[in-house]
C-alpha cells in the first residue's frame, strides 16, 4: 500500500505498528518539515516505514489530511489462538509477549476510536457488569464506555463498603449478577484478592479494576501504553513511581509492566511508604527525589492514598509537598522530554503543582483517552476469544 | 468388658517413658495395665486387636482448641468438635475461652463440663478467662474459675495486651498453680494486618503483621515470669526471633513452655498467594526463613509443644473477602497426619518427639492424666497407620466447620483407633 499523496509533510514519532500490513496506524506529528516544533497532534495515517521504526518522515501537506475518511476502516487485528486468557486479574502472572499484544490492541482499538469508530460490534450482544464496592467514578466510566464501545451491554452495580456491612456476603452479590447472565464482571474491591475470589466461584471472565492495594492492571497497562506512544518502546526507560508505593495498586502493576518490557523502574517516596523490600522486586528504591531526578525519563506521580492510611506516614502535606511534589523548580532540573504521568484523581498541589499537571510534559489526559482503549482491549481479548466456543455452558 | 484389650504387634511408643519398641499393650477395665504381658495374665475377657505396622502411643492432648460453644454453635459444638478431637486421635482438649460469653465465670466453667459429658467423646478441660469478658483490662475471678475446674487461664486468641494485667496474672495465679497462657503479639503492631509482613505481603498488597509484633510480646512475657516467677505457655511462636528469644531464656534456666500450632511449622506465606482466606490465620504463616528456625526450635526442645490452633469458622464467615474474613483454621483432624507428613517423614522429629509434643508434653503441663502409657493411668490410646496416604476432605471431616487450606492435600498418616479410658471412641 503506498502513502496516501494528502498526507501532510512532517517529521512523525510512530506509536504503533502496522496491523495486517495494512501500515495504517496512529502517528504523532513532532515536528514540521523546517524543523519547528509541531502542537501535539495526534491522527490515523499510513506508516510508510517498517514497525520498528520510531523516527520517519511523512509526506504529509496538511494535518486534516491525517484523518481518514470512515469508509476506509483500519483492519482490526485478529485474536491470536495462543491467547488462552479469561481472566484478568494482574500484570504480575503475564509475560512482556502477552502484555505487548494487549498493548498492541488497545492501540488499534484507539486509531479504530480516533478514526470516528466509535461504535464497533466486536461484542454485541455480550452484557459486562461492573461490580465497583470502593468509589470510583473514572474507572467504572471507562470501563463502561470501553464496553459500550465494543457493542457490549453493560450492568452497572456499585456500593461502598463491605458486604459485611449489608449482610449479604460479596460472594452473592456477584452470583446474583452472574445469574443475569453476564459475560464478564469488572471488579473493584478495597479487600486484594477479591477478583481471585470470583473468578473461584463464577463461571464468567473476572476483570480486576483494582482489589486494594494489590493489583490495577488495566492502569498499569494505559500507562505503559501512554509510555510507548511517546517513546515508541519501554525497554531502556527509566521510570519513576513517586508517592505512595505501600498502598499503591497502581505501583505494583506498573512494576511489573515496566519490568517485564525492559524498563529500569524506581520508586521514591517516604521512607514510611517505600520499604526497602521492594528492592527485592528488581527496582531500585529512592527516598529523594531530586536526585534521581536527572536520570527519569518518565515521572509517574502516586497519588497519596489518605483512605488507606490507618495512621498519616508523613508529618503533614506541606512536608510531603516540599519533598516530592512536582513543580515547575523540578521539571526545569528534569530531562527536557520527560513525560509527566499520574493515575488520578491527583490531589492538585499535593503530588504535582497545577502548572505540571496542565504543562507540556503532563500527559495525564492522554492516560484517560488511553485507558478506554486499554479497556477496550482487555475485554475484546477476553471474550472475544470465547466467541468461539459453542456455548455459554463451556466458559 | 468392653474397656479391656489386648494390643498386639504394635510398635508402642511411650514418650513419659521413653520406650519406642514393638510389643504388645494390655488394657484392663480402662486402665493401662502391662506390656508383654505373658498369655497366662491375659484375662479370657479381653479384646485382642492386631496392630501389625501400626503405631500405638498415648492419645494426644491439645491446649487451647476452639469450639465456640456457648455462642458460637454455627462454628462448632462441644459435641461436634470433641467427635473431630477423636477422628484427629485427640484423647484431651482444653478448651480457649473464646466463646459468647466467655468463660470467665465458674458458671461457664461448670457449662463446659455438663456439655462435655452429655457428648461423652474425649475428655474435655475448660480454660478460664484471664481477663472479666475476656476484655484484656481487669482480673477475671481467677480464684473461682479453678475452683469450678478451670485447668489454665487464657484469654484465647487474643494477646494479653495490657503489660500490667499480665504481670498482675502472673502473680495471681502463683497462688493457684495455674498456667497463664499468652498468644504473644503486639496488637498495636499487627492490628488490621492479614498475613506476615515481607516480600509475597508485599506483592499481594495486603496488610502487614511483623514478626517482630511478635518477638516484642515473646521478649516482654518471658522478662515477665523471670520477674514474677510465674507460671507461662506461650501457645503460638511462629518467628525465628521468637525462637531464638525462648531458647536464651530456657538456656538461662527461666521456667516456661513454648506451643506452636501444627500450621505454622510447615505453611509460608506463598500460600497466600491465592488469597483462599482458609489461609488467614494468626500466628499468619510466616517466611520460609522463620518456619525453619521454628523446626530448628522443635527439634532442639525449644518448642515443648505443638497444639492444633483448631479455630472453626462457619462457611458464610470464611466467604467473604480475604480482608473482613476471621483469622483461623480447623486442625484437629489433620494435625497428626500433618506432623507425619511435614516432621516426622522428612526427619525434623521422631515418633517419640513427636508424641512427647503432642501429648506427655501438654498433659503435664496442665497436670492432666494422659501423655503416657504407664500401668494404672486411664487409657487414653492411639492407634496410628503411619505409612498409609489419605486425601484431605474437608467436607467429610467431623468438625462443624470447612475452614482448612488443606482440603484435597495428601497427608500421610491416618488415625485408626482412638481409646478413651479403654473404651473404643473412634474407629476409622
Amino acid at each position: 500500500m503506498q502513502p496516501a499523496a494528502h498526507l501532510p509533510k512532517g517529521v512523525f514519532k510512530r506509536s504503533i505498528s502496522a496491523y495486517n500490513q495494512s501500515r495504517i496506524g496512529q502517528i504523532k506529528v513532532v515536528q514540521d518539515r523546517v524543523g519547528k516544533p509541531s502542537q501535539s497532534w495526534w491522527g490515523i495515517g499510513y506508516l510508510p516505514l517498517g514497525p520498528s521504526v520510531t523516527y520517519g518522515t511523512l509526506s504529509m501537506t496538511s494535518e486534516s489530511a491525517l484523518t481518514l475518511p470512515p469508509s476506509r476502516s483500519i483492519a482490526l487485528p485478529k485474536i491470536p489462538p495462543h491467547w488462552s486468557h479469561k481472566h484478568l486479574l494482574g500484570l504480575e502472572h503475564l509475560t512482556a509477549d502477552e502484555i505487548t499484544l494487549i498493548l498492541d490492541f488497545a492501540e488499534a482499538l484507539h486509531a479504530a476510536t480516533n478514526e470516528g469508530r466509535t461504535k464497533l460490534d466486536l461484542l454485541k450482544g455480550r452484557t459486562i457488569a461492573n461490580l465497583f464496592f470502593e468509589n470510583s467514578t473514572r474507572t467504572r466510566n471507562s470501563f463502561s464506555l470501553a464496553a459500550k464501545r465494543l457493542g457490549a451491554d453493560t450492568v452497572e452495580f456499585s456500593s461502598s463498603g463491605s458486604s459485611v456491612a449489608k449482610g449479604e456476603t460479596f460472594i452473592d452479590t456477584a452470583k446474583t449478577i452472574e445469574a443475569m447472565l453476564v459475560d464478564a464482571v469488572v471488579v473493584r474491591h478495597s479487600s486484594p484478592g477479591t477478583p481471585h475470589m470470583l473468578a473461584n466461584h463464577l463461571k464468567c471472565s473476572i476483570v480486576n479494576a483494582g482489589d486494594g492495594p494489590h493489583e490495577h492492571p488495566t492502569q498499569g497497562l494505559l500507562d505503559l501504553l501512554t509510555i510507548r506512544q511517546h517513546r515508541g518502546s519501554l525497554a531502556g526507560l527509566t521510570v519513576a513511581l513517586v508517592g505512595d508505593i505501600a498502598h499503591s495498586r497502581t505501583a505494583r502493576s506498573n512494576i511489573w509492566g515496566l519490568l517485564k518490557l525492559g524498563a529500569k523502574v524506581i520508586v521514591c517516596g517516604p521512607a514510611t511508604l517505600v520499604s526497602k523490600n521492594w528492592e527485592k522486586l528488581g527496582v531500585e528504591v529512592a527516598y529523594d527525589l531530586d536526585k534521581i531526578l536527572p536520570r527519569c525519563d518518565v515521572l509517574n506521580l502516586l497519588r497519596i492514598q489518605f483512605e488507606r492510611q490507618a495512621i498519616r506516614p508523613f508529618p503533614s502535606v506541606h512536608e510531603y509537598m516540599l519533598l516530592y511534589a512536582m513543580n515547575k523548580e523540578r521539571i526545569e532540573r528534569s530531562k527536557d522530554d520527560i513525560l509527566i504521568m499520574a493515575p488520578g484523581p491527583i490531589n492538585r498541589g499535593v503530588e504535582l503543582t497545577p502548572e505540571v499537571a496542565d504543562g507540556p510534559h503532563s500527559v495525564i489526559l492522554e492516560q484517560v483517552t488511553n485507558g478506554i482503549a486499554v479497556r477496550m482491549a482487555t475485554l475484546w481479548l477476553l471474550l472475544g476469544g470465547l466467541q468461539s466456543t459453542p456455548s455459554r455452558g463451556a466458559m | 468388658m468392653d474397656s479391656s484389650w489386648l494390643i498386639e504387634n504394635a510398635r508402642l511408643i511411650d514418650p513419659s517413658s521413653g520406650m519406642d519398641r514393638v510389643g504388645r499393650l494390655l488394657i484392663l477395665d480402662g486402665r493401662f495395665a502391662g506390656v508383654d504381658v505373658l498369655d497366662g495374665d491375659v484375662p479370657a475377657h479381653v479384646q485382642r486387636l492386631d496392630a501389625r505396622d501400626c503405631i500405638v502411643g498415648p492419645g494426644l492432648v491439645d491446649l487451647g482448641t476452639e469450639f465456640g460453644e456457648p455462642g458460637r454453635e454455627e462454628d462448632e459444638t462441644i459435641q461436634s468438635g470433641t467427635l473431630a478431637a477423636l477422628a484427629g486421635g485427640y484423647t484431651a482438649v482444653a478448651l480457649s475461652t473464646n466463646t459468647l460469653p466467655p468463660i470467665d465465670t465458674a458458671a461457664s466453667v461448670e457449662f463446659i463440663h455438663q456439655k462435655a459429658s452429655r457428648a461423652d467423646n474425649c475428655r474435655v478441660y475448660a480454660l478460664g478467662c484471664v481477663s472479666k469478658e475476656r476484655k484484656g483490662e481487669s482480673l477475671a475471678e481467677i480464684g473461682s474459675l479453678v475452683d469450678a475446674g478451670a485447668v489454665g487461664l487464657y484469654d484465647g486468641p487474643n494477646p494479653i495486651e495490657n503489660t500490667g494485667l499480665l504481670r498482675r496474672a502472673l502473680e495471681y495465679c502463683l497462688m493457684f498453680d495455674r498456667v497463664v497462657f499468652d498468644h504473644p503479639e503486639i496488637a498495636s503492631i499487627s492490628r488490621g494486618g492479614v498475613m506476615h509482613e515481607g516480600l509475597e505481603q508485599l506483592k499481594l498488597g495486603l496488610a502487614p503483621m511483623p514478626a517482630e509484633a511478635e518477638d516484642l510480646a515473646t521478649s516482654r512475657d518471658l522478662r515477665l515470669i523471670e520477674a514474677t516467677g510465674g507460671r507461662l505457655h506461650l501457645t503460638s511462636i511462629s518467628t525465628s526471633g521468637s525462637v531464638e528469644l525462648c531458647r536464651r531464656a530456657k538456656s538461662r534456666g527461666i521456667q516456661f513452655t513454648a506451643g506452636s500450632f501444627v500450621a505454622n511449622l510447615h505453611f509460608s506465606d506463598e500460600a497466600l498467594r491465592a488469597f483462599d482466606s482458609n489461609c488467614k490465620v494468626n500466628p499468619p504463616f510466616r517466611s520460609r526463613d522463620h518456619v525453619d528456625a521454628c523446626l530448628e526450635g522443635l527439634s532442639d526442645g525449644t518448642i515443648d509443644i505443638i497444639s492444633s490452633g483448631h479455630k472453626p469458622c462457619s462457611l458464610e464467615k470464611k466467604m467473604l473477602e480475604i480482608n473482613d474474613a476471621p483469622f483461623g483454621m480447623i486442625a484437629l483432624e489433620t494435625a497428626l497426619a500433618e506432623v507425619v507428613t511435614f516432621l516426622i517423614r522428612p526427619g525434623v522429629l521422631s515418633w517419640p518427639q513427636a508424641f512427647a509434643k503432642m501429648s506427655w508434653n501438654p498433659a503435664k503441663l496442665l497436670g492432666l492424666s494422659g501423655g503416657t502409657l504407664e500401668i494404672g493411668k486411664p487409657a487414653d490410646a492411639v492407634i496410628i497407620q503411619p505409612d498409609r496416604l489419605w486425601r484431605v476432605n474437608a467436607s467429610n471431616l467431623k468438625s462443624r466447620s470447612y475452614n482448612t487450606p488443606l482440603d484435597g492435600a495428601d497427608l500421610y498418616g491416618v488415625v485408626t483407633h482412638t481409646f478413651v479410658g479403654g473404651r473404643l471412641r473412634y474407629q476409622a
